[in-house]
């Protein structure tokens, strides 16, 4: 039992805890990768226990069985009614389109993933730490019902290590929904092909054909119990390692067949990973000042090898409770909708099923949030970031640990138990960053890129930015713990805000920023209860007879609070901020804005 | 004709009826006849008793290791009903209705045995209740109408008196329709179309036949077949139920196609209601005469009236009648043979399918082999369906057959059939499969009665669905459902939870549920029954299936109404209730 081998083998308890410091719960999967050998870990028995009613099927089958199914013959000549194309042509089309989606997942092609994840991971990360009471959870969900998981977007590390963890615990290996640019990697992407991916094509836009045999193979996966699903209800990477705004239009593929009755229930599973330090993050960074995004290739992953060289620390994969879909739609969706038209015929989902699909999303999104596991390093960031100009180390110890308990006491999970010094975690963590802050004579700052001094003022600019935001990426991880009580904190003190209007004024910075954090859709009563009972528990404010008051103990809180909102207020009010140059940023600017009617898009 | 032209006529007193009565050979608390039940023996080996079955007589040797183990039951562990009959409220009685009533003639009692035995049907809360010993709301009064002209008199008095009428036939309702609503004030009697019992005539060039509407099927079948003819209408209540009940709840028959359901088996109805009589002038095929009035009375479920008349189509015996059962490997294979028959119109006078679970419960029935020879051939059958054909024992399911007419046809017919199942890897599974299938249909009622001796109950419901594939999601759905629920609700062994598809149709088939469950350690097992009933429910109606298929909607399922038919569809049927019953003197409170 993994929780006998926690303690074993390191001496006393004292010792241990000092340098076995996790997380409650949480387990380290890479310690037993270095202490036995990987080839056996790849070679052994593989007998996964599978979702009950499901028939073996092999992916051509699965191809064959989504060809053929009604939903799709009709699609089919629908199309070709509309195009003028004969039928076999679209049907031709339509199964290539499906080849290049499809999947063709190989047990040999999982051990050779395996093994050569495990020299990898052993190479990057100290830890890969996993909550076993969730794997648990997961193990006994499978059988039971179609399962799927849902990890949030932050690397592409984060499906390698899901399947990783999937085979090392005996659990079925998922089928994946992956970007169509990874499948262009050569080699690679048939690698991942036979590890289980599909492909799926960036901006579908209104191409029936290709959104119909997307989402009757997943229905059909889900419905057959082929494998877990697994897909990122983010959409893609989040570039600034903040949740994004859930997409849809996955999640309604995956519910579908529970509405409609083809199975009894769905669980789906939020999966939190959380870095220590991300291996793409000066990508990212880069990718949002406007670096086009290399190109994935094999070449690239190769050159990438200097990666392997530098510590990332430890990650943590949290599963969270599996959530029943019938749980989430009882009283929510009436199922009779689906009585009167053939379930095999392509229908607009109801504004109810819509409303729906979107509430789990953002719930699942939620609880990724909910899950993940703060680093100390995060917390470092949102410091920094707050004092541009640098701090003096033991400033920046004493804030960190100010902050930390703050952050405990709003609930959140941190990478941080034990007892080593509060001092050593910062050093370290400040070292494993390097590239983002330097260290030199007690006093911590940004590093902007090394390299000749810069020829223009618009490149010393666009350094200073890359730095910025490379480390508001890290404080970015720990932004929904703070967001609600900010939220609340920004409201109370507006000074043009009367006691009456907090809740109204909480609710208009909730719109304004709803693709920049994550709020499920109706619930702004039980965001702002939450907000205020978090200042309260922290005391920093108190309420009585329906008023907010900031204590005067409160004051420093509720300064930090709205400086963590600055930044974004800032940006929003379009003022200069280096923030402001993230296209990220831009982009959800002018989303909020046309969804308040502020301003109007207009087709090309 | 007059009321006295034919007939055994009651005593003219006040309620001693001079006829043997159903009331009299059948059970007060349970189903069926007094002398036919289940028991386990005094070696523990079920038996049934009574001479009227197959089954009778028998010993059942695997039926204590069946219920046993299904139900984790013991028989060490009854549950004895009491017997307590005293707590049953006197009757309060409208007195001038009653010396007006007795100026008629019309026999009537307010005995407290007959208005007990017509204040319930036979749903689980019912028997349970009267196996405790307690009676709820009961009717006041019992009256005997002897012909339609008596229940135009009974109505206008009713009417004249301001009383409370609810109309009985078999008293095998299942929906809670003869439940007297507790909150009644008024003096309810309830009025039994049993004397109603004649063939008034036969039309043999028509091939119709006019009939009282208190007939029970079984003599309806017994006294056409003197004439050389049927209905061929045999709904699973047949031996008990009424010809007037069919039409008020719409019921359907094992063999409906062949012979139709009810409503293709009518041409003419009558029905006495407070605002007059309704018929049809005239006899026709088929009119095109506005919305068909039948459609206001079928189905009315005693709201509106009382039908007192009715005329059947009538068919003359069929040659020859063979019964069939084929084994499918599972019950997805089962459902898929169902339907390509259904396509090609091509069904039996009637198919069934019972899923895996009911299969082995028909195991449980069997009756002791009394020969080493015909136990062999029974080892031998069931080592080449498991073995040599690899049927998993624990998914097989069959479907029973009968097939009726000229001895020639049904042979082909037969081949037909088979040649459609063994494309779906059905195996033919002998006639006597087939016939004791069709047996248990009527002896499972009895089982009831045995499980409630054992802490044990149950119940069985139906409903109708689409085929593609909402038969099979909306079967396995729907057992799922109840097994979680039970669970949830702490059911300590988990349910009995069991499907059959009973009536294939062009668009559709209906789907019978049977759920039990060993209620030890629950403190309201009848309570427990009904949430999780209710929970069955919602999901058959979330799957896409129907309210009801056959057993009509009553009191139990009248909740669901207003979504079941839209809003407008419910004011339009309220609107004719006003306009025929304003004062609500049938007052029963179905449907509506």
């Amino acid at each position: 039992h993994p929780c006998a081998a926690k303690s074993s083998g390191r001496g006393s308890t004292e010792y241990s805890r000092r340098y076995i410091s996790y997380p409650d719960g949480f387990w380290d999967i890479l310690e037993e990768r270095r202490r036995t050998s990987d080839l056996s870990h790849a070679l052994r028995t593989f007998n996964p226990q599978p979702y009950k009613g499901a028939p073996p099927c092999s992916s051509s089958e699965l191809n064959r069985a989504v060809l053929e199914s009604q939903f799709l013959r009709h699609v089919v000549k629908e199309v070709s009614a509309e195009s003028g194309e004969p039928v076999e042509v679209v049907r031709d089309e339509a199964s290539g389109l499906l080849e290049e989606m499809s999947q063709n997942l190989q047990l040999t092609f999982i051990r050779l993933l395996g093994f050569s994840l495990s020299k990898v991971f052993k190479r990057l990360f100290q830890k890969i730490l996993i909550n076993e009471e969730g794997l648990n959870r997961l193990q006994q969900a499978i059988p039971e019902h179609p399962v799927i998981l849902m990890p949030n977007h932050r690397s592409y590390i984060d499906f390698l290590v899901l399947s990783y963890i999937m085979f090392t615990y005996d659990l079925p290996i998922p089928v994946i929904a992956a970007g169509i640019p990874l499948m262009s990697m050569k080699l690679i992407g048939e690698i991942f092909r036979r590890s289980g991916a599909f492909f799926i094509r960036r901006a579908i836009g209104d191409d029936k054909l290709y959104w119909a045999l997307l989402s009757e193979y997943v229905r059909t996966i889900v419905r057959i119990g082929f494998a877990p699903v697994e897909f990122f209800v983010e959409g893609l990477r989040s570039r600034t390692l903040k949740s994004l705004p859930p997409k849809l239009g996955m999640m309604h593929m995956v519910l579908e067949p529970f509405l409609k009755g083809e199975v009894y229930d769905i669980s789906l599973v939020p999966i939190s990973i959380s870095y220590d330090r991300v291996l793409e993050e000066s990508l990212l960074a880069h990718e949002l000042l406007g670096v086009p995004k290399p190109k994935e290739t094999t070449r690239g992953l190769l050159k990438a090898r200097k990666i392997l060289e530098d510590d990332y620390g430890s990650m943590h994969v949290c599963f969270g409770e599996p959530l029943s879909v019938r749980g989430l739609a009882k009283g929510t969706v009436n199922r009779w909708q689906y009585n009167l038209v053939p379930r095999d015929l392509p229908a607009k989902p109801s504004e109810e099923t819509l409303g729906f699909v979107s509430g789990v999303a953002h719930l699942v999104v939620r609880l990724q949030e909910k899950g993940m596991v703060l680093s100390p390093w995060s917390l470092i960031a949102t410091v920094l970031l707050q004092n541009p100009l640098g701090m003096d180390l033991d400033a920046l110890i004493q804030r960190t640990c100010w902050l930390r308990e703050l952050v405990e006491g709003f609930g959140a999970v941190l990478h941080w138990t034990g007892q080593v010094p509060a001092c050593e975690v910062v050093l370290s963590s400040l070292s494993r960053h390097h590239s983002v802050v330097r260290c030199e004579k007690g006093r911590v700052t940004l590093v902007e890129e090394a390299g000749a001094s810069p020829a223009t003022p618009e490149e010393g600019v666009f350094r200073r930015a890359a730095a910025v935001l490379m480390c508001a990426s890290y404080r970015n991880q720990a932004l929904h713990v703070f967001v609600r009580p900010a939220l609340v904190a920004t409201a109370i003190t507006s000074p043009t805000v009367t006691d009456e209007d907090i809740f109204a004024h909480f609710q208009f910075l909730q719109d304004v920023f709803s693709n920049e954090f994550i709020f499920i859709p109706g619930t702004s009563h039980q965001d702002f209860e939450e907000g205020c009972s978090s200042l309260r528990k922290c005391g920093a404010v108190q309420v009585c007879d329906q008023q907010i008051r900031v204590t005067e103990e409160g004051k420093d809180t509720i300064f930090f609070l709205t400086a963590v909102l600055e930044p974004f207020i800032q940006t929003y009010q379009v003022t200069r901020d280096f923030e402001a140059l993230s296209s990220d940023v831009q982009k959800n600017v002018l989303s909020g804005l046309v969804r308040m009617g502020g301003v109007t898009k207009l087709k090309k | 004709f007059s009321c006295s032209s034919s007939g055994v006529k009651p005593a003219v007193a006040t309620g001693l009826v001079g006829t043997v009565q159903q009331q009299d050979i059948m059970k007060w608390n349970g189903w069926g006849y007094a002398d036919s039940k289940f028991f386990f023996n005094k070696k523990g080996q079920g038996e049934f008793t009574g001479k009227r079955y197959r089954l009778s007589g028998l010993i059942l040797p695997s039926l204590k290791d069946w219920f046993e183990g299904t139900f984790g039951a013991n028989l060490q562990h009854k549950s004895p009903p009491s017997l307590n009959t005293s707590a049953v409220a006197p009757p309060s009685l409208n007195e001038a209705f009653v010396e007006e009533l007795k100026s008629t003639g019309i026999p009537f009692s307010h005995d407290t045995e007959d208005r007990v035995f017509r204040a319930h049907g036979h749903c689980l809360h019912e028997i349970f209740s009267l196996r405790d010993g307690r009676v709820g709301r009961c009717p006041d009064m019992v009256v005997w109408p002897n012909c339609h002209n008596d229940v135009v008199k009974i109505v206008e008095l009713a009417c004249k008196h301001s009383v409370c009428l609810i109309p009985y036939g078999g008293g095998t309702s299942v929906s809670s329709a003869l439940e007297c609503p507790p909150e009644e004030t008024r003096s309810i009697v309830s009025l039994d179309t049993s004397q109603m019992n004649r063939i008034l005539w036969i039309d043999e060039k028509n091939l119709t036949a006019h009939v009282e509407a208190g007939i029970i099927g079984q003599d309806l079948e017994r006294l056409l077949n003197e004439s050389g003819y049927c209905t061929g209408h045999e709904p699973d209540s047949m031996e008990f139920s009424s010809l007037g009940g069919w039409v008020a709840t719409r019921a359907s028959g094992m063999k409906k196609n062949i012979y139709g359901n009810i409503e293709d088996l009518v041409v003419h109805i009558k029905m006495v209601t407070p605002r007059g009589v309704i018929e049809k002038s005239c006899q026709g095929p088929r009119m095109s005469t506005g919305p068909d009035i039948h459609h206001f009375i079928l189905g009315s479920e005693g709201t509106l009236g009382v039908v007192t008349e009715v005329t059947l189509k009538i068919r003359p015996i069929p040659e020859y009648q063979k019964y069939g059962s084929v084994v499918f490997p599972n019950f997805q294979q089962g459902v898929a043979c169902l339907r390509e028959v259904a396509k090609q119109r091509c069904a039996p006078a009637s198919i069934r399918l019972m899923d895996n679970e009911q299969f082995q419960f028909g195991h449980a029935l069997k009756p002791q082999v009394s020969s080493i020879f015909t136990s062999f051939l029974d080892g031998l059958k069931k080592f080449y369906i498991t073995k040599f054909k690899g049927f998993d024992p624990h998914h097989l399911c069959v479907a029973t057959l009968l097939f009726e007419g000229d001895r020639e046809k049904v042979l082909q017919h037969e081949k037909l059939v088979y040649d459609i199942a063994a494309k779906f890897g059905g195996l033919a599974a002998g006639e006597d499969n087939g016939q004791r299938g069709y047996m248990l249909t009527f002896v499972i009622a009895y089982l009831r009665d045995l499980g409630m001796e054992y802490y044990v109950i149950g119940e069985s419901f139906e409903t109708s669905v689409p085929w593609d594939r909402w038969v099979l999601d909306l079967c396995r759905n729907v057992k799922e459902r109840i097994v979680r629920e039970c669970k949830e609700k702490g059911v300590q062994f988990p349910p009995l939870s069991t499907c059959r598809v009973t009536q294939t149709y062009d668009a559709g088939a209906c789907v019978y549920f049977y759920f039990a469950f060993n209620y030890r350690g629950l403190s309201d097992p009848v309570h427990v029954y009904e949430q999780v009933e209710h929970a069955a429910r919602e999901e058959i109606l979330a799957n896409g299936g129907s309210l009801s298929h056959h057993h009509g909607v009553g009191k139990l399922r009248k909740e669901w109404m207003q979504e079941t038919i839209s809003s407008v569809g419910l004011g339009m049927l309220k609107s004719v209730k006003d306009y025929l019953d304003p004062n609500n003197i049938f007052g029963n409170r179905n449907l509506l």
